[in-house]
């Protein structure tokens, strides 16, 4: 009997028959649109990598943006932070700027695969793959993150909530446009973020369960003036627990309040049951245990906590 | 197929090479410039054996398209000895710890373990565990590689 050394799906490698390295933007754009949605954007290539080797996907080129200009800037003026879209999650795991304005975002870029996934994978791939539990999409959800979007017809900005339109699916089309900054506003005095993530090992590993949350609090008054709550995987899309939100904003600072949100929050879940993820009733359950961490670290941090 | 000619600095040495347009740097190093030292465990990040240094910085060359490392500065295990044989501290310390095995790992846990002593001389224990959480071995059990770590980073003063 003979071996088949093709049944390994490694065996399969990747396949595009040009790399295309555009010096500009508007160079990138030309080449994406030459192909009529054929070609792909690379950056990092963590993610479309394996997935062109899975033939999950197929391209007859790709556009390498990561040498573009200003895509691999991290800036902060006034209260808004920009990323540009070729941040790795290295770069922003240990960017002081990022530290001091979005802890949650540095925590979750921290959180990435591994070291060597963490130096080439960028912050812009991760949300445009669109997984349920990216580490870096809940926090940038959370601290209600927009995004800038290069296309043949122009820059235009979209919000992240409402990015997200199914699993791998987004507003951005992969095959025509480019991502070109990540914004946001810093906490500061009165707001602050907290990440929790869940799972079997610290490294190479998928979340089990993140719960990413921003609380914002009017010290004086002890009340909530917004709180937001990005959890994955919990639905096909990260998702932002918006009736759990509505019920802090405007609330007592106080523990019946954060138990209200945590159950709505759980109830608005709809993890899947996995092997290796956990089942929907314990993940239910975390989400309560998570969500409620999350917001005591996010008050506190808001310099108003939980008494 | 569009190929395309590349130049990069591998091992401290300038090499100039045609590759195709969807070939990944490790089949590059491996098959076209026969630096077998590289590993393949998985070919899909998730191991760490095919860990060479990109400018210094650890990446998984199973998921870097070989175009990648035009320009930039390649390190691979087959760079680190000196060119007179000399073992690169790292390389010492493995082999007085008995750090290895079936040594698929070793050229991952190595490179990785190069970069972190590189930017911190004498880190902590839980510094390198992080610093090699991306490569995995499936016969040491890691206490001797962290060993083995932490011993190089004492015969560096
Ligand atoms: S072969 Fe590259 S990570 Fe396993
Ligand atoms: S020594 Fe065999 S895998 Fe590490």
């Amino acid at each position: 009997m003979s071996y088949q050394f093709n049944e390994f799906h490694w065996a399969n490698d990747i396949k595009a028959g040009q790399y295309l390295q555009p010096a500009t933007l508007a160079e990138a754009l030309d080449m994406l649109a030459s192909f009529g949605g054929k070609a792909r954007v690379i950056a990092g290539g963590t993610d479309l990598v394996p997935s062109l080797r899975q033939r999950h996907l197929e391209v007859e080129a790709l556009v390498d943006v990561s040498r573009l200009p200003g895509m691999d800037g991290i800036a902060r003026q006034g209260e808004v932070v920009s990323l540009g879209g070729g941040v790795t999650h290295a770069q922003a795991a240990s960017s002081p700027v990022v530290a001091e304005a979005a802890g949650l975002l540095a925590a979750g870029a921290g959180s990435v695969g591994s070291p060597q996934i963490r130096n080439v994978g960028t912050l812009a791939g991760n949300l445009i793959a669109g997984q349920p539990a990216a580490d870096t999409s809940l926090p940038l959800l959370a601290l209600d993150a927009w995004v800038t979007i290069a296309s043949p017809q122009g820059q235009r900005e979209e919000p992240l909530n409402g990015f997200f339109l199914g699993k791998g699916r987004t507003k951005l089309d992969p095959g025509r446009e480019i991502m070109t900054g990540i914004h946001f506003k810093a906490l500061g005095q009165g707001r602050g973020g907290s990440y929790q993530r869940l799972a079997k090992r610290k490294a190479m590993t998928l979340p089990m369960l993140v719960a990413a949350v921003v609380a914002g609090v009017d010290p004086g008054r002890k009340v909530f003036t917004g709180a937001a709550i990005a959890l994955g995987p919990v639905a096909p899309t990260p998702l932002r627990a918006a009736q759990a939100e509505a019920l802090l904003a405007g609330a007592p600072v106080s523990a019946e309040s954060v138990a209200a949100a945590v159950e709505k929050a759980s109830e608005e879940s709809s993890p899947r049951d996995s092997c290796l993820r956990g089942s929907c009733d314990y993940r239910r359950e975390m989400v309560k245990v998570f969500v409620r961490r999350g917001l005591a670290d996010a008050l506190a941090q808001a310099g108003c906590p939980l008494d | 197929m569009s190929n395309l000619e590349i130049t990069f600095v591998l091992n401290g040495e300038r090499v100039k090479v045609v590759t195709a347009p969807d070939a990944l740097l490790v089949d590059l190093l491996r098959d076209t410039l026969g630096l077998t030292g590289t590993k393949v465990g998985c070919r899909e990040g998730e191991c760490g054996a095919c860990t060479v240094l990109l400018d210094g910085k650890p990446v998984n060359s199973c998921l870097l398209p070989a175009v990648k490392a035009a320009g930039r500065s390649v390190t691979t295990i087959e760079g680190l000895a000196a060119a007179d044989g000399t073992l690169h501290p790292l390389q010492e310390a493995f082999t007085e710890e008995g750090a290895a095995q079936c040594g698929f790992c070793t050229p991952g846990m190595i490179l990785n373990a190069k970069a972190l002593l590189d930017a911190n001389p004498h880190p902590q224990e839980g510094e390198i565990r992080q610093a090699l959480s991306g490569v995995l071995c499936r016969c040491t059990g890691y206490g001797k590689i962290v060993a083995a770590v932490k011993t190089a980073s004492q015969s560096r003063k």
